[in-house]
């Protein structure tokens, strides 16, 4: 091997090399950040609530002046109800169910500052909800309920009461260990119980417990039966149906459409992406057409050798392997630099990102790692296969 | 691999001729195992392209050459590199050394595919053939007599059922055709191969078996 490399080495052209190994570093760099840049910033706009179905909308009537004074309306019949789930895009309808009783709260931050709030609780059908089933079950014994916050009141508590009162922020980890106390207060009875965040809603502007928690404690506390829902979730089949816009718009229904918004943020970063994800391909395309061009003037300035290789018993595949290594070798290079200044690179932003939304899931470099490995795996097979098809041209000139 | 068989056989070139007279040419013959073969003939009558053929890298004959009754045509790159490896070998007129390695790097580059030689062994060539002291030279350097030698060492440094020696002597000096004879028919003899030399006129002085007009 080292007396054929001594052979091949020649005419090796650094100049070619390096011009190759710049342009592909540079090409694999843009790839690598736009892949990575992208999968780190789309959660701030899809950052999603795992534990609650994708396609879904909430419904809800109109809070009217009329409705104010005569003291009904914005609560949806059974009439309502089927309506809905008879119409094509309806995959399942489920109802708020909202506390009938009194609810407090009371939180002490590190025994410094405690803060008490009248509150309320809703539910939806557990099959709406997809977190832990074990955390999302109640257990009258263990007193203990766990509760779904929209992500604002966190970001209302960090931002706005933490901050003007110089107490710690807390992240969404801390909160969920926190148990803070529950009173709960209705048809005559009180009980004091503990509550468990267990995850924060982008979309569920509610407090959310479990529904059989609901049904205990409306059994319980409620001071009467008027158990009416307000808002509904329904279960979509396509989200894109225009169809759902126009029969909401006919029945006076209010959507909740925040989705939309961060649609066209998606779509646009995703364009954006997409356009510097092509011009670093291109550049790698390039140099890699640069690598082959290089590759093939060696094989032909080193024909002779080649071909007396060959024809005193070396396979073109062994005779092929200096150049292979070469390729792969500077390619692997190429990925690990790369990988290596993403890495760097990302840092700076990825401080900027978390400092403007923190909180944030922070994925790892694993999506630009993927791509940059399938495409060195892609491109080094090209490349091993094109200096083994020359090696194997030389070969057949011979014949 | 026990027999070269030629069966019609003749270059393209030739094919509008009407005057081929030849041992060789447009004849069923046989080369074997175990024999010492030379073919004589002038220059242009294709004692190279008879190499060539039978090594494999040029096919512009007509006819028929099989090894063992297979007819070569068939065969493809792997069966060639296993032939070259380990049946045939050849030392070619135009020696096809690697001028920028040195003496011993131009054997030891084809040794080193089969292992079949050690080191000593090939030194102790080396020294037979009196360039013990040009083993180190790039073989760039070396006048073509000595470039001869170092190709026939090479030819030897492997496996074979059959050795082509094309014009193996013709710019050495008599003595040193004598010895270079002499050490290839030791390995020849240990190795229980063929032999088939061309020549020009000049040749080594053997005992052949058969002897051909080209």
């Amino acid at each position: 091997m080292n007396l054929v490399w001594k052979l091949l080495r020649r005419h090796v052209s650094v100049a070619q090399l390096a011009g190759f190994f710049l342009a592909n570093l540079f090409g694999m760099l843009v790839v690598l950040l736009s892949v990575q840049f992208y999968s780190d910033v789309i959660p701030v706009f899809t950052q999603g609530d795992s534990f609650i179905k994708k396609d879904y909308l909430i419904v809800s009537k109109p809070v009217s002046m009329m409705g104010t004074l005569t003291g009904h309306g914005n609560v949806f019949s059974d009439t309502d109800i089927g309506d809905i789930r008879r119409q094509r895009f309806c995959k399942s309808v489920g109802a708020f169910t909202a506390a009938q009783y009194d609810v407090a709260a009371r939180v002490t931050v590190r025994g410094m500052a405690s803060f008490s709030t009248d509150m309320f609780f809703e539910s939806v059908p557990d099959e709406y909800v997809d977190v832990n089933v074990n955390n999302w079950k109640f257990d009258e014994k263990e007193n203990i309920i766990p509760i779904i916050l929209p992500r604002s009141y966190l970001s209302v508590y960090n931002f706005g009461f933490a901050q003007s009162r110089s107490l710690p922020k807390l992240s969404e980890g801390v909160i969920g260990m926190l148990a803070f106390d529950v009173w709960l207060r209705g048809g005559g009875k009180e009980r004091l119980m503990k509550g468990k965040v267990v995850g924060f809603s982008n979309r569920l502007n509610t407090i959310l417990v479990p529904s059989d928690f609901m049904a205990w404690s409306n059994a319980q506390f409620a001071y009467g039966n008027n158990g009416r829902p307000a808002r509904l979730i329904v279960e979509v089949y396509n989200p894109a149906d225009e169809n759902i816009a126009l029969y909401f718009q006919d029945k006076g229904y209010e959507v909740e459409s925040d989705k939309l918004d961060a649609g066209k943020t998606t779509f646009f970063l995703r364009v954006v992406s997409g356009i510097v994800l092509a011009v670093g391909l291109l550049i790698s395309a390039l140099s890699f057409y640069i690598l082959m061009l290089s590759i093939y003037l060696l094989v032909q300035k080193n024909a002779d050798k080649l071909q007396n290789l060959l024809l005193i018993g070396y396979s073109p595949a062994r005779v092929s392997l200096p150049y292979q290594t070469l390729t792969i070798l500077m390619n692997l290079a190429v990925l690990l630099i790369a990988t290596g200044l993403l890495v760097f690179i990302r840092q700076y932003y990825m401080d900027t990102i978390l400092l403007l939304f923190p909180g944030m899931e922070v994925t790892g470099i694993w999506p630009a790692l993927a791509v940059g490995l399938v495409l060195f795996v892609i491109v080094s097979l090209i490349n091993m296969w094109a200096v083994k098809s020359k090696v194997i041209s030389i070969w057949k000139q011979n014949s | 691999m026990n027999t070269i068989t030629l069966k019609q056989t003749l270059p393209e070139v030739f094919s509008s001729r009407d005057d081929i007279r030849s041992d060789i040419w447009h004849q069923e013959l046989s080369f074997r195992k175990g024999e010492i073969c030379l073919i004589e003939a002038g220059s242009g009558k294709g004692k190279s392209s008879l190499c060539s053929y039978i090594y494999g890298y040029r096919d512009d004959y007509q006819g028929l050459i099989c090894f063992d009754g297979k007819n070569i045509r068939n065969f493809v790159v792997k069966d060639w590199v296993e032939m070259r490896k380990k049946s045939l070998s050849l030392l070619f007129q135009e020696l096809r050394l690697f001028p920028e390695l040195t003496a011993y790097e131009n054997v030891a580059v084809k040794n080193s595919l089969t292992g079949y030689k050690t080191r000593r062994q090939i030194e102790e060539w080396f020294e037979r053939l009196g360039l013990a002291d040009k083993m180190q030279a790039p073989v760039a350097r070396m006048s073509f007599g000595q470039q001869q030698r170092v190709a026939m060492m090479r030819a030897l440094a492997q496996p074979f059922d059959f050795l082509l020696v094309d014009e193996p002597v013709s710019h050495l000096d008599e003595e040193n055709s004598r010895i270079m004879g002499e050490m290839m028919l030791e390995e020849v003899r240990k190795q229980g191969a063929g032999v088939v030399a061309t020549s020009i006129g000049k040749h080594m002085i053997l005992e052949y078996d058969k002897i051909f007009k080209l």
